[in-house]
């Protein structure tokens, strides 16, 4: 890592914060591209997953995502998985581990943990780097110069 | 060997959106200083893209060509 660091010349504090508020297929499939683009550019980041979007952080949760249009009981997705074969488009795991392994964060929402009886073990602890809440959001989104809510 | 003979070659063929950013910054944080790295895709707009990061980065291109079905970006670290 440290020759990363060595060969990264940040011009300014960059930093951007992602709040996943959804758990349609399509948007987090946003989240984690636009997230990758950012890293890939040299821009920390990182992702809340949080009511809905939280949903989709548990195991399977990816698999079972719907569309937020079209999804017509599944067919829709089962469409979209063809077409991303077709075209080959990244699927959610595969841009999930490329945002852990370019230094991406995810922070799981405590709070919708118990509203919606989501355990710790019953999450994608693979992925996630910290549990928390709003102030963890806030405090991290304090010096980002960009922040997005899908 | 000449400056711009590649010594780690990153394949993006038939990568799309948005692998290829993500394999060539994979590659910059596995390189060691001095690597010269040599992205070769047929994404297109990678071949805009892979620049803007780099240029975010703060490395520069020694090398950038396209051909009708593929292209390739050479750059040091």
């Amino acid at each position: 890592m440290s020759a990363t660091k060595k060969n990264t010349i940040i011009k300014g504090k960059r930093k951007a914060t992602i709040i996943l508020h959804s758990g349609d297929f399509d948007k987090i499939m946003s989240a984690f591209i636009t997230g990758n683009g950012f890293l890939a550019m040299g821009v920390p980041v990182t992702i809340f997953f949080t009511f809905w979007g939280l949903k989709a952080l548990t195991k399977n949760g990816f698999k079972k995502a719907p569309l937020s249009k079209m999804n017509f009981f599944g067919l829709g997705r089962k469409m979209i998985n063809s077409k991303m074969k077709k075209y080959n488009v990244a699927d959610l795991d595969t841009l999930a581990k490329s945002f852990k392994q370019l230094g991406g964060r995810i922070t799981a929402c405590t709070m919708t943990m118990q509203l919606m009886g989501i355990k710790e073990k019953d999450l994608r602890t693979d992925l996630i780097s910290d549990l928390g809440s709003v102030g963890a959001y806030c405090y991290e989104s304090i010096d980002a110069n960009i922040t997005l809510f899908i | 060997m000449k400056e711009t003979n590649p010594t780690v070659t990153v394949d993006c063929m038939g990568e799309n959106c948005p692998m290829p950013l993500v394999k060539t910054r994979e590659a910059i944080m596995k390189a060691k200083k001095g690597d010269v790295i040599k992205v070769v895709g047929d994404h297109p707009n990678s071949f805009d893209e892979i620049p803007m990061a780099l240029n975010a980065l703060g490395i520069k291109i020694i090398d950038q060509k396209k051909e009708a079905d593929k292209w390739s970006i050479i750059f040091k670290v």
